[in-house]
């Protein structure tokens, strides 16, 4: 267990979520027979009453760092303020769109103090809760998230790493339709302005990826463990989390499903395309998806990120056409339009096979284009023979969709 | 009362009376339906022999039966197994439980002992005794021709239960086995050959809009979970899908556990089945995963092999025929015999004897157990009592006298420690440990690790055992979890809950059962393993190495779970600990 705190408080740190010293350093523990924290800290008197209040094995501990730290407190406190209005609710909510919120998380519960009771009423009923208490508290400095795991440590840092992500995306996507309705608020143009210098710099230098052709399936391995890596490093993932694929002698080798990007020796099922095993049973979500699209493009290589402006673009739509439009609670799943960032499509589907799932809306998009944005969830690029491609793809599409995001930012605050 | 019909049916088959009961709701919220119930009746039998006729036979639904939460549509059977002596039970898809919901019943309550072999017919309100003796010795295929259910559900014995086999099974509409614990020979020692429901109500729901919104989260989730709705999952392989896995994980029980790698398997794959029996989709009412599978030849339809089958009657056994499998598996079926302890019982007598099996043995093996003829009654008893009688105990590859499934233990130590804990005996249902050992759902975890384990199997005892109260399938729970569940079962009923108010409730019903087997003087020594497993290594690949289990290793995550689970170093319930969770308690 001692193991499993630690290695989680560095990933947060990796993450770009948490720092090494100061007030965003990760606080995680993990229950056993004993509870074990990764360090000392002040918050652990309550936490350790939550632990004796729930049935859980870890609690993961964060005041994520900028821009992370103001954009949580931001909606939150929007959320809080939210419920003063209805007396009957004590917690507030915050409901980002994304595919992850959606499919996994649901909503993200707000409390405004950092006691034992607040978090143990929110943690039975959901994976994560933000506390954000006022600015006049001076015991407690928010915004902070606690999430718990029944089975590891692991399973709170996904959540947090997952919380950070929605936010993230639902601010920067609420702060365009809010400048596109007229309706954007002073405090979101102070806090827009405020979090612009803690974005990562662009980056356009490309990674030198392994050369195809692969010669063994070892290589394939490598190949994949590093794109992979390079993925995670150029933060082209929500936290460490995405699917890669490559297909080689007539198999397709997938990163597992949970796998995280940055850790895939291992985790890679390879799946022949004869259907002659079943052991791709715990390949990725997203294995149909995949293969659909080896057998319509013919490609090799398939990268899948999320990367944030990508994912924010995907949700931008014209809000009087949106207003009209006859499916705009299922966007995700229904959206009647076609619609692009240049030249990459925008197409609508869920995370694996269901009736509304990307399996029957991606691979046709990426017949036409090596790039595809699924609704409110991430990126998909191909490569013909290696990863070079589809890195290159995926640096340049969210580029892209960075720059256009705040172009249009731009020409709306002019106006 | 939303959510439950608020009457149970207590029928007494010595008077062939029947009493309704009307627990209050506080009652219901407390045990919430299937296992809960059917542990709340059991305490009151405890003690009695299993066959006693005062003994219990409940069958139960849950609150969450005959609405629209996804994978609601499964009954629970409890009562005192026959094999092991514990709390035995079952849960059993089909249509039985919905049938029974609709028909306004929560569950069924049957003590006593018939004379005569009998049928119960429930439609609705009306009870009746049917005289059953004309169809005493007929498979459970036949029962269903000769009564022909129609839209009712129909569960029943077959010959194995009558002959007195220890696990024999409970076959509900024709494909769906109770499988385990020999519950069919506790309906056969009270006459009853079999139990037809109709009903024609519907069950009352809260807040449907509610409902809506959980039951498209679920099918959400399960959507995008690659072992359930991917295209090597379960809706597409069915179980089976498991097999290559196992094998490859160097986790496949061969050679009666002394081997954990088949050779042959390869060919005797989900796939393998697929291309020569194209079987269609078919499941439990109201289910969207639909894993069962029902196979064709020579126009003639049979359920496919369920995983466990198809691994036990192949690499546990010696056997390298696909055919073969799906007739033994018919075999058991009709005949009423968990295929499980039967193919490792048979893997016993082969390590015992030496003797491999040809088909013709093989079958007529099984028709000797099935119908108490030579060297079929000793089979019949099960491996621990065969091996015990033929002098080599150790080749009983079993916990508690309960045969174990088709996980190798020594390939994940989460499955170790789960088997050795079970309230049922050497069972993988209770912890299930399968979904993060392997399926790394909600994630992964070191399975050659005993590290966290012990507060892991703790938690998904207590999660299994209000699963199989509410009652869902546990294969949703590859990729939902209970805060989903929560929300349905707070739309079915209208009582505020959450994922932890039910993991509470999970653990009074688990601690009930611990409770239970005590009583019946299990304790630390029945939780444990077959030796083999700590002193033989298992089938190592080149990048796996599959040693045996430490046991001092095993013996601290035991102890560690002891502490965990409020027990004491002994496996014993503590008093507090029962008087915390509200359990009623008995000095042991």
């Amino acid at each position: 267990m001692e193991q499993l705190v630690n290695k989680y408080a560095d990933k947060l740190i990796q993450a770009g979520l948490g720092e090494t010293f100061g007030p965003s350093r990760p606080l995680i523990g993990g229950l056993d027979d004993t509870l074990v924290w990764n360090r000392p800290a002040d918050e652990i008197s309550v936490l350790e009453n939550v632990f004796k209040g729930l049935n859980i094995n870890s609690l993961v501990f964060l005041r994520p760092k900028e821009p992370y730290g103001s954009l949580i407190r931001f909606l939150a406190e929007s959320a809080l303020e939210s419920t003063h209005k209805s007396p009957n609710n004590s917690i507030g909510l915050i409901q980002p769109k994304d595919c992850e919120t959606r499919t996994f998380l649901h909503d993200l519960p707000v409390i405004n103090e950092f006691s034992a009771d607040q978090i143990i009423q929110a943690l039975k009923k959901r994976k994560s809760v933000i506390i954000a208490p006022g600015k006049s508290n001076k015991n407690f400095k928010g915004p902070a998230i606690v999430a718990h795991g029944l089975v590891s440590p692991e399973q709170g840092f996904v959540t947090i790493s997952s919380v950070c992500f929605a936010n993230f995306i639902k601010f920067f996507t609420d702060y365009l339709q809010a400048l596109q309705t007229g309706f954007a608020t002073d405090d979101a143009h102070d806090l827009f302005d405020a979090v612009i210098p803690y974005l990562e710099p662009i980056q356009t230098t490309l990674p030198e990826l392994i050369p195809s052709p692969f010669p063994n399936e070892e290589t394939v391995y490598s190949a994949i463990i590093e794109a992979g890596q390079k993925t995670v490093e150029y933060g082209l993932v929500d936290s460490f989390f995405g699917n890669v694929s490559y297909f080689w002698n007539k198999t397709l080798y997938i990163s597992q499903t949970g796998s995280s990007l940055d850790e895939l020796r291992g985790c890679i099922d390879p799946v022949p395309m004869d259907g002659s095993t079943s052991a791709g049973l715990t390949a990725s979500s997203e294995l149909t998806a995949h293969l659909e699209t080896i057998s319509r493009t013919g490609c090799k290589a398939i990268l899948h990120g999320h990367p944030k402006f990508s994912v924010i673009l995907s949700m931008d739509c014209d809000p009087v056409e949106k207003a009209a439009c006859a499916f705009k609670e299922q966007c995700h799943i229904k959206c009647p339009k076609k619609r692009f960032v240049e030249g990459t499509p925008i197409v609508p589907g869920e995370v694996g096979t269901g009736p509304f799932g990307l399996c029957n809306t991606l691979p046709r998009a990426l017949e036409q284009t090596n790039s595809a944005i699924v609704y409110g969830h991430g990126l998909f690029t191909t490569g013909k023979d290696n990863f070079s491609e589809a890195f290159a793809t995926m640096l340049e599409v969210e580029n892209l969709c960075r720059n256009t995001y705040f172009k249009k930012i731009r020409r709306l605050r002019k106006a | 009362m939303y959510g439950w019909t608020g009457k149970i049916l207590v029928i007494d088959l010595t008077k062939k009376n029947i009493e309704v009961e009307t627990p209050d709701l506080d009652v219901y919220n407390r045990y919430v339906g299937g296992k809960g119930f059917g542990g709340k009746y059991l305490r009151q039998c405890a003690t009695l022999p299993w066959d006693h006729p005062d003994m219990m036979i409940c069958i139960f639904t849950g609150p969450l039966t005959g609405t629209i939460t996804p994978t609601s549509g499964r009954t629970h059977i409890l009562s005192k197994s026959p094999l092991t002596g514990l709390v035995g039970d079952s849960s059993v898809g089909g249509k039985l439980a919905t049938r029974l919901k609709r028909a306004g019943w929560d569950g069924i309550v049957i003590k006593g002992k018939s004379k005569t072999p009998v049928g119960i017919t429930i439609k609705d309100n009306l009870v009746e005794f049917k005289d059953a003796t004309e169809l005493w010795g007929l498979d459970t295929n036949a029962v269903h021709q000769q009564i022909g259910p129609g839209n009712a559900s129909l569960a029943s014995i077959g010959p194995a239960a009558e002959n007195g086999v220890r696990f024999a099974s409970i076959i509900v509409d024709r494909h769906f086995a109770a499988g385990r614990s020999g519950l069919g020979l506790c309906l056969a020692q009270k006459k009853i050959k079999y139990l037809l429901v109709d009903g024609t109500g519907h069950c009352k729901v809260k807040d449907l809009k509610k409902l809506k919104q959980a039951r498209e989260d679920i099918l959400r989730l399960t959507a995008a979970s690659p072992a359930l709705m991917g295209q090597f999952g379960f809706t597409c392989l069915g179980t089976g899908a498991v097999y290559d896995l196992m094998d490859n994980r160097r986790m496949m029980p061969t050679d009666n556990f002394r081997r954990t790698c088949f050779e042959h398997a390869s060919r005797l794959n989900a796939a393998a089945y697929t291309k020569t029996y194209a079987p269609k989709k078919h499941g439990c009412l109201g289910c969207h995963i639909l894993c069962k599978k029902i196979g064709t030849k020579n126009k003639k339809s049979f359920a496919m092999p369920e995983f466990e089958t198809m691994s036990h009657f192949t690499a546990l056994i010696g056997c390298m025929d696909t055919e073969l499998v799906v007739k033994a598996n018919e075999r058991c079926n009709y005949f009423g015999m968990d295929t499980i302890s039967a193919a490792s019982t048979l893997a016993c007598r082969r390590e015992i004897t030496g003797l491999d099996y040809t088909p013709d043995s093989l079958l007529s093996l099984l028709d000797d157990m099935a119908l108490g003829r030579g060297e079929g009654k000793d089979l019949a008893m099960g491996a621990e009592h065969y091996a015990k009688k033929m002098g080599s105990p150790q080749a009983a590859m079993a916990v508690k006298g309960m045969e174990l499934p088709a996980y190798d233990p020594r390939g994940a130590y989460g499955m170790a420690l789960g088997y050795a804990l079970s309230t049922r005996g050497g069972c993988h249902l209770r912890a299930y440990p399968i979904s993060h050992e392997i399926f790394r759902k909600p994630v992964a975890t070191d399975r050659f690790s005993f590290s966290g384990k012990a507060r892991i199997i703790k938690i998904a005892e207590d999660l299994n055992a209000v699963v199989d109260s509410l009652i869902a399938c546990k294969f949703t729970f590859f990729a939902a979890s209970l805060e989903e569940y929560a929300t349905a079962y707070e739309a079915v009923t209208g009582i505020e809950t959450s994922a932890q108010d039910l993991l509470r409730k999970g653990e009074c019903i688990y601690y009930n059962e611990r409770i239970i087997n005590a009583l019946n003087k299990f304790d630390v020594k029945d939780d444990d393993l077959p030796d083999r497993f700590f002193t033989e290594s298992g089938s190592s690949a080149n990048n796996i190495h599959i040693p045996p289990i430490n046991r001092d290793a095993f013996l601290d995550a035991r102890k560690k779970y002891y502490d965990i689970r409020g027990l004491t170093t002994n496996g014993l319930p503590k008093k507090k600990k029962a008087q915390t969770l509200g359990l009623l308690w008995n000095n042991l």
